[in-house]
């Protein structure tokens, strides 16, 4: 097996290679009690920062889904300190100026574009950010929609601004306000709260395991409707 | 039609809006598309564009808030242009001043180049022009699409922005004329007023209110005093400190009689007969 150099936080360890980082510093006998989660790139809570040898770039990454490289130092980044606006969701309403109201730091950006090089999604960070300060919310939305909250961006930004919070609150002002409501979606709420399944509901409660799986396994896949 | 030489042989040119076209101005972007569109001349969005700053930092030693302007023209060049309007007096100083460092300041460039190393290198080429510019060389086209004469007598007011420093001025930059040929051209009379090149207080709106009060009620009164029965701008924040605190220059000053103030694209509208 051919084993690579890496280091955490400086100390030199020696690991097969193509292990993703995570299984990496599992081998040289680390365990993750935070900074971990999914193990799939979905979580976000395994940010991690390296440098490689030779190189002044500074990478950040996921470290479930970074494969180590011979010669990296790496540290693990298992929390961002950031803090949150407070918001009703049903009280605010959303024009240009409601992000910017809630989060003002995002005025001190200086178009640097360091987040969007931290972020291991590949999202154009500055973009929505940038979308963000002149109150296009749709498009703060849309461009951040693949954010899994990891925190390199906000940990990178030389302006402080927490980026993934503001994303967020893009997004949820989107689907609650700007979004086209889902017709089916709300025909369908109806019919539930009308009692139209509570007789089916009551059948299945009372099956066995087994039935029930043979019930899933025999359902009906319903085609998506166009909204 | 005549060419433009401003606009060599296109007759579109890219477009920088800057948020507050966006957000506080939309009438002034709305009027500003509308207008030009009337004289044959497209203002192209460029697809990607960031905050320019909003003030040219007089820092030379930081460089970072040159970055925002800088990657601006790196997209306009980046989608062909080598020519950029913005209508806000702020954008375009801060992107012109930004571009004459671009050319030049070696040095300066040598590290922003650098730094923004996912970037290609940039070297100034493109030129960063205000509408009133284009205007300029376009005042029989101007006065061909009037519909609906203007008739009010106007005091163009001009700020610092478009005038200073001196080489980025976009016309003679102690007694400038464009606004006022242009609203001659529309059929209104322009008043002269000496005091149409005076700061309208600028961010101090935010933090020293009262300096704006003072402005505004200098400025104000200096065009009515002249003759003005209206104010003409270029610039979202000179619009909002000339505008949008008249009642509280009234509290502080009783004698103080206010003005309507639009966009020199709004005037532009109206006399062309087009709707908002
Ligand atoms: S935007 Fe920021 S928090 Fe979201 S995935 Fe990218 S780096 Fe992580
Ligand atoms: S890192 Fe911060 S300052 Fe730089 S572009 Fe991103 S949000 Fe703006
Ligand atoms: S552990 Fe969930 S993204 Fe890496």
């Amino acid at each position: 097996m051919k084993m690579v150099r890496i280091y955490i936080m400086g100390k030199e360890y020696r690991v097969p290679e193509g292990l993703t980082i995570m299984k990496a510093m599992e081998y040289a006998g680390y365990r993750y009690i935070r900074g971990s989660g999914c193990r799939a790139g979905f979580c976000g809570a395994c940010a991690t920062v390296y440098r490689k040898e030779g190189e002044y770039k500074l990478h950040a990454d996921l470290a479930c889904q970074t494969t180590v490289e011979d010669g990296m130092y790496l540290v693990q980044l298992p929390f961002t300190p950031a803090n949150k606006a407070i918001y009703d969701l049903e009280k605010i309403r959303v024009d240009d100026k409601t992000l910017v109201n809630f989060y003002p730091e995002i005025a001190r950006c200086v178009s640097c574009n360091t987040c969007t090089k931290a972020c291991p999604q590949e999202l154009d960070v500055m973009d929505y950010i940038q979308a963000s300060l002149r109150g296009d919310v749709a498009k703060a939305a849309e461009l951040s929609f693949d954010c899994i909250q990891c925190g390199l961006c906000a940990m990178r930004c030389p302006a402080e601004i927490a980026h993934y919070h503001v994303a967020q609150l893009a997004r949820r002002l989107y689907g609650k306000y700007i979004a086209p409501r889902a017709k089916h979606l709300e025909k369908r709420v109806k019919e539930i709260e009308e009692g139209k399944f509570d007789k089916d509901m009551k059948k299945m409660m009372k099956m066995s395991i087994e039935e029930l799986r043979k019930l899933y396994n025999a359902r009906d896949i319903e085609p998506e409707e166009e909204v | 039609m005549q060419p433009v030489n401003i606009l060599g042989d296109k007759m579109e040119i890219a477009y920088y809006p800057g948020c507050t076209l966006k957000t506080n101005a939309k009438e002034f972007e709305e009027t500003a598309i509308k207008v030009f569109e009337k004289l044959g001349v497209r203002l192209k969005e460029i697809n990607k564009w960031y905050c320019c700053g909003t003030v040219y930092s007089l820092a030379t030693d930081n460089l970072m808030y040159r970055l925002a302007a800088i990657r601006n023209l790196i997209r306009a060049k980046e989608e062909g242009y080598d020519k950029l309007v913005t209508l806000c007096s702020i954008c375009y100083n801060t992107l012109k001043q930004t571009n004459l460092m671009a050319k030049e300041d070696e040095d300066a460039m040598y590290k922003i180049n650098s730094f923004m190393d996912e970037e290609p290198d940039y070297d100034g080429s493109v030129e960063v022009l205000h509408p009133l510019q284009i205007l300029n060389e376009m005042m029989d086209e101007v006065k061909a699409k009037v519909k609906k004469p203007l008739d009010k007598k106007y005091a163009a007011y001009y700020g610092c922005l478009l005038l200073r420093p001196k080489e980025v001025a976009i016309d003679e930059y102690e007694n400038p004329s464009v606004m006022e040929r242009l609203i001659e051209a529309l059929g209104g009379s322009a008043v002269d007023f000496p005091l149409k090149n005076e700061c309208c207080g600028s961010y101090n709106v935010a933090c020293n209110k009262e300096a704006v009060i003072d402005a505004n009620y200098r400025i104000i009164t200096n065009a009515r005093k002249n003759g003005a029965e209206a104010i003409v701008t270029s610039c979202p924040l000179c619009h909002f400190n000339l505008k949008e605190i008249q009642k509280e220059v009234k509290k502080a000053y009783p004698d103080f009689v206010g003005l309507p103030v639009y966009y020199f694209t709004e005037i532009m509208a109206m006399a062309f007969g087009v709707k908002k």
